[in-house]
């Protein structure tokens, strides 16, 4: 595949005029949909299986998730200003935005790792002396039961992974793979980063390296999208 | 190695739009969080974030990845690969009694 046009808008010599490169990471990234598709209906189709706990009301954090997305969202528009600042012939640009980029890419990971964490660890609490009168949830309620005469807060280990239950193994699964993907993002953004040291290594001439990694960048951010609403809002939502 | 670019590469918006794109789909994140909490729209909801996260979705594919500038065999392979995935979801939804 010859490389005729630069900046003047030829055509590539191809069959279909296009760069194949592109054309195959585009096909890469129609795969994929159907890859997060496939984990996406099997997180819905086991929804409210579980047999126990804990379910999605109790372990998700809306507004902490929320600004997980938000640092996402954010990230890719750092990734179309370091393409558009390499495309301008600004290379302090480029390495600025796309620094930003990995940092808030890394700063997502940072979240899923925390939330996790806290999934894994998750506890019920009890205020023996207040459960009189208090509306307590099925588990509570058990617990509640543990109480003995003089007893003030108690609690339990009630932690979710991969193993505890339908709702722990399709989100771990889930938001793992797209963990994953986040990750391996990073790692593409810092190389093409530490490449622009390179001289000759990032030019407006050979912008498409940064152009398929922005294409993979956005496209974790678009399937984040949805899982946000479907994993996420829906996932709380009682009635669905 | 080629690192050529198409005709199309040098249509793409400016930094200004980018920017006026990201502040949309902040917004709309917003408005999504904020509808959540408002229980009284009970089912209702769930139109309402299937249309917003749609819009968010649209936005970055439109203008982050170039698709509204970029050749159409390009949205055909993402549109497909989408539109695939969204019907495997559904045949799956069906299949295993989830309505």
């Amino acid at each position: 595949m010859s490389a005729v046009s630069a900046h003047g808008g030829e055509h590539e010599q191809t069959t279909t005029g296009l760069n194949h490169r592109k054309m195959l990471m585009w096909a890469f990234l129609g795969s994929d949909c159907m890859f997060f598709g496939s984990l996406i209906a099997t997180y819905l189709v086991y929804k409210g299986k579980s047999k126990v706990g804990p379910y999605p009301i109790e372990v998700f954090d809306i507004p902490v998730t929320s600004v997980s997305t938000f640092v996402l969202l954010m990230s890719s528009m750092s990734m179309v200003l370091a393409y558009s600042a390499l495309m301008k012939g600004s290379l302090k640009g480029f390495r600025i935005w796309i620094a930003s980029t990995a940092i808030m890419g890394m700063t997502f990971l940072a979240f899923q790792v925390f939330e996790f964490t806290d999934f894994a660890t998750h506890k019920i609490e009890v205020d023996c002396a207040k459960i009189h009168g208090e509306s307590l949830d099925s588990l509570e309620h058990e617990l509640a039961e543990k109480c003995k005469p003089g007893d003030g807060i108690i609690s339990e280990d009630h932690g979710l992974t991969l193993r505890t239950n339908l709702f722990g193994t399709t989100f771990f699964t889930l938001t793992g793979f797209h963990g994953a993907h986040v990750s391996i993002g990073v790692i593409w953004l810092l190389s093409l980063f530490f490449y622009s040291f390179r001289k000759g290594g990032i030019t407006p001439q050979r912008h498409l390296d940064v152009d398929l990694a922005a294409l993979y960048w956005h496209f974790v951010d678009v399937v984040w999208i949805v899982i946000f609403t479907v994993v996420y809002l829906f996932g709380v939502f009682e009635g669905f | 190695m080629d690192n050529t670019h198409t005709s199309s590469d040098q249509t793409h918006p400016s930094a200004t739009t980018y920017v006026t794109v990201a502040a949309t789909l902040s917004i709309i994140t917003a408005i999504e969080v904020g509808i959540f909490y408002l229980t009284w729209l009970s089912y209702g909801i769930i139109p309402i974030l299937v249309i917003l996260s749609g819009a968010k979705f649209a936005l970055v594919a439109m203008f982050y990845m170039h698709l509204k500038y970029d050749a159409r065999l390009f949205t055909t392979f993402f549109v497909g690969g989408f539109v695939l995935a969204t019907l495997v979801i559904f045949a799956l939804l069906v299949l295993f009694r989830f309505f």
